[in-house]
């Protein structure tokens, strides 16, 4: 990268998970550690984010990482379970100023125009006509176009609204140039910082581009405090839907407590990236060898 | 019957939805990058024939439906029910008229229809591709005429109303298209 950008690697392979009740890592077996006959359980990473924290943490300075990523998901046209991720840190940086460095990648890649811009909450007062800080869960619910085999009223508000936004939202969304969407609730906020005025929104976004959603990034949450109960309050979920607690990365959270400088990361879906570049129809064209055929 | 989760969703799988047997046509995974994956579910229903779209939150399932097509030769209608018959096992099948439904102007004797079984009774009949009939009432064609003009209307013996060339008289026989209801060709003798 001409911007000193310094290209790091880190293992794919860790002790520690993901804790988001919606993100499924590999699992597998080593049985070969020192003093034990009992086997200790790696996870293959969902993204490269957590290694490449602790390296900010210890002073790197700005990193990215091109690489491969895992996700427990069925493929699908968008999706292969392996694939190739591109994740950078920039320090000094809040979220607005990389949305901007992602805008100037995208136009360089892809040759489209300058992108637009959106809060999540614009974005359903927009298409959809809510409010979703004053609209009632009934009537978020009343929105939701499409027909359900199960009670959305059920449902919680989280989950009502990222079903309205990918059917109702992202198909209307970044047709001609790339559209970045801001401002994430903070009940949506994932690693991102709680913005300090607003502390309903967090300094998250995610852009996209022709129905594909291609980055995530933050302005990153750096106190170790509040990763570990997010990680908790993950795993509390995960148990309230039968599902399987995760070792977090302790390792990460004493990184944290050591100090994070402040920084805002992103993760690009590099494989979506090039399936949109070389107008491709799905990203196992775009591959030598999809899972499939792996 | 067994459950089926929306992992083993797949074109052509058999699951009661709102009560009703349906056909599974499309079922698409649609996963945020966070959040909350799901299927978009493009279904027919075998009974009421209606194709809709349904949203189910992944990992959620559904039982299966009981449901079977079979190859059976139409025999006769008995006022009431239409009689098909097995031609390996001579098992008989009666199916009521809305099980037919609009298949019933293309029923012809011995001609081999697909029927679909739920627990074991007919919800549906689709005739083959082509069948071949005669016709009993038409306007008589100007002499001269070729393919290609519009035709006339033709009434056949089931009933069934086509468009045929205009050369094609009373008492000919035609093979119509099923699925189009269009007129394909004269039989051939």
């Amino acid at each position: 990268m001409s911007r000193s950008v310094c290209e790091v690697d880190v293992p794919v392979l860790s002790k520690a998970a993901v804790t988001d009740p919606f993100l499924t890592n590999f699992k597998m077996g080593f049985a070969f550690a020192p003093n034990t006959y009992t086997e200790t359980t790696y996870y293959l990473q969902t993204s490269p984010e957590y290694g490449m924290k602790r390296m900010l943490a210890s002073g790197s300075g700005d990193i990215y990482y091109l690489g491969k990523a895992f996700r427990h998901e069925p493929e699908s046209p968008h999706h292969n379970p392996e694939f190739t991720m591109l994740e950078w840190y920039r320090l000094g940086f809040n979220d607005t100023d990389l949305m901007h460095e992602v805008d100037a990648l995208l136009q360089n890649i892809l040759g489209v125009g300058a992108a637009q811009y959106l809060s999540y909450d614009a974005a359903f007062l927009q298409y959809c006509q809510l409010d979703i800080w004053t609209a009632t869960h009934a009537e978020l619910v009343a929105s939701y176009q499409g027909e359900c085999a199960y009670d959305l009223i059920h449902e919680s508000r989280d989950h009502v609204l990222q079903l309205i936004f990918s059917q109702q939202i992202e198909p209307q969304i970044g047709a001609h140039n790339p559209c970045f969407i801001y401002d994430f609730p903070a009940s949506q906020s994932a690693l991102a910082r709680l913005k300090s005025t607003e502390p309903h929104k967090a300094h998250r976004f995610e852009v996209y581009f022709k129905g594909l959603e291609l980055a995530n990034g933050y302005y990153e949450l750096t106190d170790a405090e509040q990763l570990q109960a997010r990680w908790q309050s993950d795993n509390a979920v995960r148990q309230a839907q039968g599902l399987e607690q995760m070792p977090y990365d302790k390792r990460l959270i004493a990184a944290l407590d050591k100090g994070l400088p402040d920084c805002a990361g992103v993760a690009l879906g590099v494989d979506r990236l090039i399936m949109l570049a070389l107008d491709a129809p799905d990203i196992q064209s775009t591959l030598a060898f999809s899972f499939a055929e792996a | 019957m067994a459950n089926f989760s929306t992992n083993e969703f797949k074109a052509g799988l058999k699951v009661m939805i709102d009560g009703e047997p349906c056909n599974i046509l499309e079922n698409e995974y649609v996963k945020p990058g966070k959040g909350q994956a799901f299927n978009r579910v493009k279904i027919r229903k075998l009974i009421s024939n209606k194709v809709l779209e349904k949203t189910f939150k992944s990992g959620d399932s559904v039982e299966g439906a009981d449901v079977l097509d079979t190859e059976l030769s139409y025999l006769y209608n008995d006022g009431e029910f239409y009689h098909f018959m097995n031609n390996e096992t001579f098992e008989q099948v009666a199916a009521d008229a809305k099980a037919v439904g609009d298949s019933v102007k293309w029923l012809v004797e011995n001609d081999v229809c697909t029927i679909t079984l739920f627990n074991g009774s007919p919800i549906a009949v689709t005739p083959p591709n082509f069948v071949e009939l005669e016709i009993t009432e038409t306007d008589p064609g100007l002499k001269g005429d070729t393919a290609g003009t519009g035709g006339k209307p033709a009434t056949l013996s089931t009933g069934a109303v086509v468009r045929v060339p205009l050369f094609v008289q009373r008492g000919e026989v035609v093979k119509v298209d099923t699925r189009s209801g269009e007129y394909a060709s004269r039989a051939q003798k």
